[in-house]
């Protein structure tokens, strides 16, 4: 435990030491602030779904870039030897930074309150459905950075590693859509139809917090972050 | 190989002394009921084989980069690992400090097994990978204090230990700069730094020198011997001057194999060499030929240069001959001048570029 807390904060510690946690933050909030805001005042409700539908999407670009750098940069300079030499099993970092990234997204998510805060006081929002929103967005952030990361475990290059966890983050989202599933052979359906991110994300939007999407959400963590440390061991496999 | 038996026997003789001693002082204390474990566990840790490695091969692809490679290596020994770009040093490194696996073949490292243990391997191990590759936007406290978290080290030791390696790696200057900022020789130092925070019985470092100065190079490998004293240091270059300068003794590797092992003195006897002395004279040239083809000590001799009445010349003589004392004393019998005597010994260049062609051809 004291060695996946090790790599936490040095991980977090780096997002600040670096310009990437702030400008992640704050084009991260004017974004979505000024998506959210567009329509609000048209549609005239005091409600935040838009905001909660546009978040899979901007995820989808912001989540990767922050994971990119995980693996990929510290195999590029070479550190990754020292860090895996260290008397560390191989599972602690790989917890370690995903829970780096996750507590940056967890940081940013919370400053993103003001939002919700502005609309409460404009009108009466539903408390079950903001509240159900934003641990759904957690959430899916979570299965996102255990996606980026298991990607960036696979390259040295970060731009590759991006790119790579845009394209592995927006098949599982879009696996469950009605299009694909009209379009899938039977036999895939049902498994689609679970696997994919959207439905379960939706479901959790709609203030249900039923227990199998929560259960998904934590097994796609965990099957991805299994994935990576595989994927770190790899190097020793023989 | 000669030299490789002689190691062997040297290792075994100790053993078995080892042994011999420990079971007397067994008796000793099962009759006399005096507890002497400790003194029994230094004995141990003086014979212990910190490294043991047996017929490691490792390759990649079609390339054997490691070809069933056996060695031992003892506390208190600075074990050189010469061999040319790409002979398989930083592969054997990378294997015994666990970032990588070997295709065949065993390890341990104190006791531990490189394969099964792998944790408790790193735990005795200081790394240093070539070229030092640090976070460049870490503080050097703050990474030093990382590397104190990472290594377990109790709370009330980090302070203490951190401000150990910044003296011993000479870190003050730059102890508030980032790692991003500093020079080539100061990140060499601060990687240095970070292998030894946890005071390891062993040490390992893959190219320690690469890229310092003169003045640095100096540093660095008297900052190894001092540690070699007590404890196994381990490193790897393809200069020569160093492992002379620094190992206690070295092994050789070329095309993943080890081509020779022993200490420098025993692999510089091992070359059948002689010794060249440079000596310039004033003197009438036919004489000095003349005598020069008398001395029996010379096996062979060519004329440099002249250069107004002094003239330079080039001897082999046979090793161990004092040539240099006796051309001297030849010169004054004579009643000519010298104006230069400079004698080189066949030295490790000499093994090592034999060794490694060798193996080419």
């Amino acid at each position: 435990m004291t060695n996946i807390t090790a790599i936490l904060k040095k991980e977090f510690r780096s997002y600040f030491n670096s310009p990437i946690a702030y400008i992640f933050i704050t084009f991260f909030l004017g974004i979505s602030a000024w998506l959210f805001f567009r329509g609000f005042f048209l549609v005239n409700q005091a409600e935040m779904r838009g905001f909660f539908g546009l978040m899979p999407w901007i995820f989808l670009f912001f989540i990767p870039a922050v994971t990119m750098k995980l693996w990929a940069e510290e195999k590029k300079l070479g550190t990754v030897e020292i860090l895996m030499t260290l008397p560390l099993r191989d599972y602690e970092v790989v917890i370690g930074k995903f829970l780096a990234s996750f507590a940056l997204l967890t940081v940013t998510v919370i400053l993103s309150l003001v939002l919700p805060l502005s609309v409460m006081y404009l009108g009466n929002p539903d408390g079950g459905t903001l509240i159900g929103g934003y641990i759904g967005l957690l959430l899916m952030g979570g299965a996102y950075i255990s996606v980026g990361l298991f990607t960036s475990t696979l390259t040295e290059n970060q731009i590759i590693a991006f790119i790579f966890g845009i394209t592995a983050c927006f098949v599982l989202l879009i696996i469950g859509e009605d299009i694909v599933l009209f379009n899938a052979p039977n036999w895939l359906f049902p498994i689609f139809s679970y696997l994919g991110l959207g439905a379960h994300y939706s479901s959790i939007l709609r203030g249900v917090l039923d227990s199998r999407d929560i259960i998904y959400y934590l097994s796609l963590i965990g099957f991805f972050l299994y994935l990576s440390t595989l994927s770190v061991e790899s190097r020793k496999w023989r | 190989m000669p030299c490789r038996k002689n190691g062997e026997f040297n290792a075994n003789f100790f053993l078995t002394f080892g042994n011999f001693c420990a079971t007397i002082l067994i008796n000793i204390s099962y009759f006399s009921n005096t507890s002497v474990t400790s003194f029994l566990a230094d004995c141990f840790y003086i014979i212990k084989r910190m490294i043991e490695v047996r017929e490691l091969t490792k390759s990649y692809g079609p390339t054997v980069a490691v070809d069933h490679v056996s060695f031992d290596a003892h506390a208190g020994e600075v074990l050189g690992f010469l061999g040319p770009n790409g002979a398989g040093k930083t592969t054997t490194m990378r294997i015994l400090t666990c970032y990588l696996s070997a295709d065949a073949g065993s390890a341990t490292v104190a006791g531990y097994d490189v394969f099964e243990e792998s944790v408790e391997v790193r735990k005795q191990i200081g790394y240093l990978p070539e070229s030092a590759p640090l976070y460049a936007d870490m503080g050097v406290i703050e990474y030093l204090n990382f590397m104190t978290q990472v290594r377990n080290l109790p709370k009330s030791q980090r302070k203490d230990r951190i401000r150990a390696v910044i003296d011993i790696c000479g870190l003050e200057d730059v102890i508030q700069k980032d790692i991003g900022e500093l020079s080539k020789g100061y990140r060499q130092r601060v990687g240095l730094a970070q292998s030894l925070i946890h005071d390891p019985p062993i040490l390992i470092l893959d190219e320690p020198t690469s890229g310092l100065d003169p003045s640095q190079i100096i540093e660095i490998r008297n900052l190894i011997k001092n540690i070699g004293q007590e404890k196994l240091v381990l490193f790897s270059t393809h200069i020569l001057p160093e492992v002379s300068a620094t190992c206690t003794r070295i092994l050789i590797i070329n095309n993943g194999k080890i081509v020779a092992n022993g200490t420098p003195e025993e692999l510089s006897s091992q070359a059948k060499g002689e010794d060249i002395v440079h000596i310039a004279i004033r003197g009438s040239q036919e004489a000095i030929e003349a005598q020069l083809n008398e001395l029996d000590f010379v096996s062979q001799w060519s004329r440099v240069d002249t250069d107004n009445g002094i003239v330079g010349y080039q001897i082999h003589a046979a090793q161990e001959s004092d040539a240099a004392e006796a051309l001297f004393h030849v010169v004054v019998k004579n009643g000519w001048s010298l104006t230069e005597l400079r004698q080189e010994s066949v030295d490790l260049e000499d093994v090592f570029l034999n060794l490694t062609d060798k193996e080419q051809v």
